[in-house]
């Protein structure tokens, strides 16, 4: 199989996000950047299928900070190939980010076929726009679905698990090349050692393709962006750890719970 | 007839979603102030059985073709795409939801009208049509004023009231002659939740994990509070996907929806996803490292602080209460 897995760089939410002064965009000093969750799974899905029914793996980014590394681990842990398109993908919106992939495949060699498929994250925290996976699926007149957690080749398609909620998950048949948003793979991501990356990044190198610059960078004109406002606070608690403990024991046994 | 507010009805195995009455609540809304009619449009057989529910509608448009049954978004893009075209409708509402994933994006790059996804609030501000999304986890919201006050809406689950969506009238029912295109996806089966050894669903008391939990060996940490406290485990969707505990202990937009008399939630940092199935808990008691972590905005008691040095400790101390 060709298997293609899209990789798309978000804010880390673990850092606090602050609004920049012009009210439009997030303050980038103290921004850092991490490989959006579902893509970590994408890429780990296409390893899976490689590992069952053998292929290669190509994972492809645009330019944004941090996203050299995440490349060479793509490459640590397995895939044949690593391209980056140097498109400054915080400057773009999810449309122009899914016409920047759109535009790579376009330009392949070889239009998508019956041994292709496409595997970027199901959804990201920034796409506002909509997902990049919907979108990209649309540009290249690709059968779609997202939110998959299973995949299982058969003949010439797909056989995919989709999640509802409350659990429900459905069964769903897919025809080949086609694209498929990846929630969850069916292992967690493997962990690959920083001396695994390390030595990829001396043996192994990035492709960069060029492709047009997407235009316009954003469908959406931003009014406004700002922090929340809590509608509540929590009462909290403060003191030792020991302190917090006994409180909490004496909060549990007022509700009955003890 | 002026241009509509069109609302997808969004339906899971013959059922319409708590999702569609807080659409139509919120088409309600902007009705009033845009001038309006609200069109609500249900794709499937079954549609005119669920048109007596949609009294919140001024018309409920029906498009009763079997190959609608399916559940997903694919089988419904072709038709959206169609009756946008013959209606032009000023909005177009759907719900942010796993079952109707992507067709928002897709109907957008079909018909270049705008997309705004995440929305969890609209205004009408004269003519125009401002929307409030909520970005990076929720941490931030954005305003979106649409071009025209035209565009393609993915609403929020929880975001609106679904009583305001909900009226007894029977709005008139208009069939649509429109047909599916074959489905390129074909749906073959549900598959049924995992029976867990537990049922988080049915717990008095729910010991959460998040990420801020570290490590598989520390959900050890959870079991013993939890067993204390005679209650189960649950987490958030990075420890399941990690393979820490299994996913009937998810809880979430994808996992469960729990409102156990206590959650007490562990390094969860109260993500959009994972609050939409806990909100309804009748006491959460949060604890996280990030003292601007959301869910200490939802929460009743908060403690900034850490998880795994925390659990042992409050373990320890309703044993010596319990004797």
């Amino acid at each position: 199989m060709k298997l293609y897995v899209l990789l798309k760089m978000v804010p880390d939410t673990v850092e606090e996000l602050n609004v920049a002064g012009d009210n439009l965009s997030l303050d980038a000093e103290y921004l850092r950047f991490k490989l959006n969750d579902p893509d970590e799974h994408a890429l780990e899905q296409a390893l899976l299928l490689k590992e069952k029914c053998g292929g290669t793996v190509t994972a492809v980014a645009l330019d944004a900070p941090e996203v050299d590394d995440v490349l060479f681990t793509a490459l640590a842990k397995g895939a044949d190939r690593a391209v980056k398109i140097p498109a400054d993908q915080a400057a773009l919106g999810t449309v122009a980010t899914a016409q920047a992939f759109a535009a790579w495949f376009a330009a392949l060699p070889a239009a998508p076929g019956a041994d292709t498929l496409i595997l970027p994250g199901s959804q990201a925290i920034d796409d506002l726009e909509g997902e990049v996976a919907a979108c990209l699926a649309e540009l290249l007149h690709l059968p779609f679905l997202g939110v998959v957690c299973g995949v299982a080749p058969a003949a010439g398609k797909v056989t995919v698990l989709k999640e509802f909620s409350g659990g429900l998950r459905g069964r769903f048949e897919v025809p080949l090349p086609a694209v498929l948003g990846i929630q969850s793979a069916e292992k967690p991501p493997r962990y690959v050692p920083v001396a695994k990356v390390r030595a990829a990044m001396k043996s192994a190198k990035i492709e960069t393709a060029t492709v047009a610059p997407p235009d316009p960078p954003r469908v959406l004109a931003l009014q406004r962006m700002y922090k929340p406002e809590a509608a509540g606070r929590a009462q909290m608690l403060e003191g030792a750890p020991e302190e917090i403990a006994t409180r909490l024991a004496a909060l549990l046994a007022e509700r009955g719970v003890l | 007839m002026s241009a509509t507010i069109l609302v997808l009805v969004e339906q899971l195995r013959g059922a319409a979603a708590d999702i569609t009455f807080e659409m139509l609540g919120a088409a309600r809304k902007l009705s009033a102030a845009l001038q309006r009619p609200v069109e609500a449009v249900v794709l499937g057989a079954q549609g005119a059985a669920l048109a007596g529910q949609l009294g919140a509608a001024d018309r409920v448009l029906v498009v009763d073709d079997p190959a609608l049954d399916q559940p997903g978004a694919d089988a419904a893009v072709g038709v959206l795409q169609q009756i946008l075209a013959q209606r032009t409708p000023a909005l177009v509402l759907l719900g942010g939801t796993n079952v109707s994933f992507g067709l928002g994006t897709r109907l957008a790059a079909r018909t270049g009208l705008p997309f705004v996804n995440f929305c969890k609030g609209a205004r009408a501000d004269g003519g125009a049509v401002v929307l409030t999304s909520q970005l990076f986890g929720g941490k931030i919201l954005t305003d979106v004023q649409l071009p025209d006050a035209r565009g393609i809406v993915s609403v929020y689950p929880g975001a609106f009231p679904a009583d305001a969506g909900r009226r007894p009238q029977a709005p008139p029912v208009e069939k649509l002659a429109v047909s599916a295109p074959a489905a390129q996806v074909v749906f073959r089966e549900f598959v049924e939740p995992e029976a867990g050894d537990v049922d988080i669903t049915k717990q008095t008391v729910l010991v959460a994990v998040g990420r801020g939990i570290q490590s598989a060996d520390n959900v050890e940490l959870a079991e013993e509070l939890a067993k204390t406290l005679g209650g189960a485990v649950c987490a958030s969707r990075p420890v399941i996907d990690q393979g820490w505990l299994p996913l009937s202990r998810q809880v979430g937009k994808s996992g469960m929806s729990v409102k156990p008399r206590v959650y007490l939630a562990f390094g969860i940092s109260g993500a959009p996803e994972h609050w939409d199935g806990m909100q309804n808990s009748e006491c959460i008691i949060a604890v996280n490292t990030d003292a601007k972590a959301p869910i200490f905005d939802g929460a009743h008691y908060g403690v900034v602080g850490d998880a795994v040095e925390l659990l042992p400790l409050l373990t320890e101390k309703i044993q010596a209460k319990k004797g």
